[in-house]
């Protein structure tokens, strides 16, 4: 009431200010209340959404990228970008594959995912020590091992026999999945490496401000590195699961994922500018795309929307990003 | 000046403040410049000369105040406004398209055009005439990024000649050219006044200023102190404008280190390309030592050097009597050294994350125990440190773009005390902050010091470096040009050297 004299000098910094909160509230929040929103639509519509069988098959669905989300996610806050993680998936799957019958299951299955490691650091030495964008980097990349699968392969499809590779895709324990079980498993893990670690810090230290980590002494090169070996890691464990689930190794069946997987990182709210994110966030990004590609068959509607929809989804997700920077 | 007064103000300030957060850039400015004549602009780092030069070609804008432009009131929203009415900025630092060519750049957006198309040839023809009236010769085809920096700013004069600035402000253009490219740019700009353009000249280098201004002006703390003809002026009479005496901070109690105190940084011929040159001094455990200096003097690049931020050339460097090989930050930092940079925002801070993790973000590794970080003694710590320190947060989980930036750079000293350092270089702690954190900033240090740990404060403003400092260098072109005892460096002498006058010259402090 003292202010009645002045009142433009008052309201003037305090609009802004309640505008820049909203925003930022909006961009923490929007994808929990998109995620529940779209639960209780679906659950409402439709009969058969709401169901043990159907639940469970979203999430058996959403494991193998939720699994790569998840390391991406790593990258994304350390203030990298990985597109190189399609190519991994196809390599992986298709060198456990073929090594199944030299090694069994359970070392194919740690060859192909030490392969991805390998590639991650690969990438990150790239991208650190080699000073290349790690946009374009992580293409090349991308190019180089889906080409060296194909080339693994003379591009036929590896069928495996052996019953056992097929366990971790088709197998279950206390009537879920083990692909689930990996994937909660996973981004459990990789939460406490982020935020009940020291590791954690430094990644998002490194993305966030990497002039001011390097003069408080953390060493951002092998920080990013580690990340991307996390994200290969990933990636060769979501190409595992799909080709253990099908019994097949196929060298280009990872081509289509990367930009799914980097919209479900970027839908959750983990900036593309690093230094901020989540690995709930990733989960529960790929988790509201089979969400929207599940409400789709349900509800019977003409599949080839399911694009459109998820193409606006991202442009706003991405849009929040940018404008709650500006108005910070 | 009434006297002359035929020649009518190209520009006129009136009474023109200007804030950055809390602090005052420009006070009450209100200053002339005629047309057809080179005016000076002169005062400390941080006086407000590179402030009004930006506000005069539409890169900021005033808070209060008027700019009036033959004899027009303007207001200008952006560079391009200023441009309209014939004023251009050619700044500190380049600004080109270094992948263009020389001829591209300078046309830039004022290409000859026929049918839509841009007519080379023609443009040619332009520019050769161009290059004529100023006496540049500079080849058309050139890529500018391959160019040297004195040719990259024949460029961008170039270009505002194009754009028919009738108001040049150059901003410290020859801080990096050779005196003999430093002397064929003041025959262009004596060549523009010639023409009857006006150029407004900010520099450090008085001498320049002397030499080539017809009126100069001094600023202190965003003041005018005074506009005379240069005529009338000597360096010694401007560098005692720009100190003025007043000062109204005041600062805690020197106590000085004991004479046995043993010596903790040891530096021996530092160098490092231009930038350091056999630097050398030693620093006691208690010891404040202040390091004054103008901004490129090597001041930061010195600190940045011994903190193992960047390379040296050559050089020594012994903590506590003992031989350190500081090759990165993390050497350093198990050295027992500790630096405060220079911009808190880009160098220091992760303004997106808390106050907490802000402030734990070095010593992470010393409060984990089987890899997992104890949140509760962290946050434990995190709190004593914001109480001792008086950091004003909501809370400790309170991102840093929500503090001032007085608590901001509290913050950043908490980080360090986090595990105190043996040796804390301080560069420009009180950058941006308030009078009351300024204080809280100066009692900080002086108790760190005197709780034994040895403090190298660099700073632009001189009455922090000589009230708080035990011992004063001074650096010049990367050297180490004086040094001074806190009780009697003055800050004539401190200036003096800073500037390079000749200590010949007597100063007149009346």
């Amino acid at each position: 009431m003292t202010s009645i004299d002045n009142p433009q000098a008052e309201t003037r910094p305090a609009r802004k200010l309640t505008v820049g909160i909203r925003f930022s509230f909006l961009r923490d929040y929007a994808i929990i209340f998109t995620c529940v929103a779209l639960f209780l639509a679906l659950s409402l519509s439709s009969d058969s959404f709401f169901t043990k069988a159907n639940l469970l098959n979203i999430l058996d669905q959403s494991s193998a990228l939720g699994v790569i989300a998840c390391g991406g996610t790593v990258v994304f806050i350390a203030g990298g970008f990985d597109l190189s993680v399609g190519a991994v998936f196809g390599m992986a799957g298709v060198v456990a594959a073929m090594l199944d019958i030299h090694l069994g299951a359970g070392g194919a299955l740690l060859v192909g995912l030490l392969l991805g490691v390998g590639i991650g650091i690969l990438n990150g030495l790239v991208v650190t020590v080699g000073r290349i964008n790690a946009f374009m980097a992580t293409i090349g990349t991308n190019f180089v091992f889906m080409g060296l699968a194909l080339v693994l392969t003379g591009g036929y499809l590896i069928s495996v026999v052996n019953p056992s590779y097929s366990i971790l895709g088709r197998g279950e324990f206390i009537g879920v999945k083990y692909d689930i079980w990996v994937w909660a498993a996973f981004a459990l893990l990789l939460t406490i490496l982020l935020e009940f670690t020291s590791f954690g810090r430094y990644v998002f230290a490194s993305g966030g401000n990497p002039q001011a980590a390097y003069l408080s002494g953390i060493r951002v090169n092998l920080i990013r590195t580690i990340a991307f070996a996390i994200s290969g890691l990933s990636a060769a464990l979501g190409g595992i699961i799909v080709s253990s689930r099908v019994s097949t190794g196929q060298a280009d069946s990872g081509a289509s994922i990367m930009l799914t997987v980097i919209a479900a990182i970027v839908i959750g709210g983990t900036s593309i500018f690093g230094g901020e994110g989540a690995i709930w966030r990733a989960v529960l990004g790929i988790l509201l795309l089979t969400l929207i590609g599940n409400g789709f068959d349900l509800l019977n509607i003409n599949p080839l929307y399911q694009q459109v929809l998820q193409g606006l989804i991202i442009l706003f997700a991405v849009g929040l990003d940018a404008w709650t920077r500006r108005t910070a | 000046m009434d006297e002359t007064g035929t020649r009518p103000e190209h520009l006129e300030a009136r009474a023109i403040n200007k804030h950055f957060g809390g602090v005052h850039a420009l006070r009450d400015v209100s200053l002339a410049v005629e047309r057809g004549t080179i005016h000076g602009l002169v005062g400390e780092n941080g006086a407000g000369k590179s402030t009004f030069g930006k506000l005069v070609a539409g890169i900021y804008s005033p808070d209060s105040g008027e700019l009036v432009v033959d004899g027009r009131a303007v207001k200008f929203r952006s560079t391009r406004d200023a441009l309209l009415a014939g004023i251009t900025i050619v700044g500190q630092e380049r600004n080109v398209v270094p992948q263009r060519s020389v001829l591209d750049n300078v046309f830039l957006g004022r290409e000859s055009r026929s049918a839509g198309f841009v007519n080379k040839h023609s443009t040619k023809r332009r520019y050769e005439e161009l290059c004529e009236s100023v006496g540049f010769k500079l080849p058309p085809d050139a890529r500018v990024g391959w160019l040297r920096v004195s040719e990259q700013l024949q460029v961008e004069i170039l270009r505002a000649l194009v754009r028919d600035a009738r108001l040049l402000v150059l901003d410290e253009v020859t801080s990096a050219l050779t005196s003999e490219e430093s002397q064929r740019l003041f025959a262009v700009i004596n060549a523009l006044r010639a023409e009857g353009r006006t150029v407004i000249y900010i520099s450090h280098f008085l001498d320049e200023v002397l030499a080539l201004a017809d009126t100069v002006t001094v600023l202190r703390d965003g003041s005018v102190i005074r506009t005379g003809p240069a005529g009338q002026e000597t360096p010694t009479t401007l560098v005692n404008a720009m100190l003025g005496h007043a000062l109204e901070l005041t600062f805690p109690e020197k106590t000085p280190p004991p004479r046995e105190s043993p010596t903790v940084l040891s530096v021996r011929n530092l160098n490092r390309g231009r930038l350091v040159h056999n630097v050398s001094f030693e620093l006691k455990a208690g010891e404040i030592l202040g390091v004054a200096g103008l901004i490129g003097s090597g001041r930061t690049e010195t600190a940045r050097i011994i903190f193992g931020a960047d390379r040296r050339d050559s050089g020594e460097i012994e903590v506590a009597g003992r031989q350190v090989e500081l090759r990165r930050t993390w050497d350093a930092i198990n050295a027992g050294i500790a630096l405060l940079p220079e911009s808190r925002t880009a160098e220091g801070l992760f303004m997106r994350r808390s106050v907490i993790h802000n402030t734990s973000v070095v010593h992470t590794d010393a409060i984990s125990t089987m890899g997992l970080l104890q949140r509760r003694a962290e946050r434990q710590q995190v709190n004593e440190l914001v109480h001792a320190l008086d950091v004003r947060a909501s809370s400790p989980k309170a991102l840093m773009d929500t503090l001032s930036g007085g608590n901001q750079q509290k913050v950043l000293f908490a980080k360090w005390l986090f595990r105190p350092p043996r040796i804390l270089i301080a560069d420009e702690p009180t950058r941006g902050v308030d009078v009351g954190a300024k204080h809280a900033i100066y009692e900080l240090i002086v108790r760190l010091a005197h709780e034994g740990m040895g403090v190298l404060l660099i700073s632009s403003e001189l009455e922090e470096v000589l009230g708080l400092s035990h011992r004063v260098l001074v650096m010049r072109n990367g050297e180490v040009v004086a040094e001074f005892p806190g009780e009697k460096a003055t800050a004539e002498d401190v200036m003096r050297a800073a500037f390079g006058a000749s200590s010949s010259d007597e100063v007149d402090v009346a």
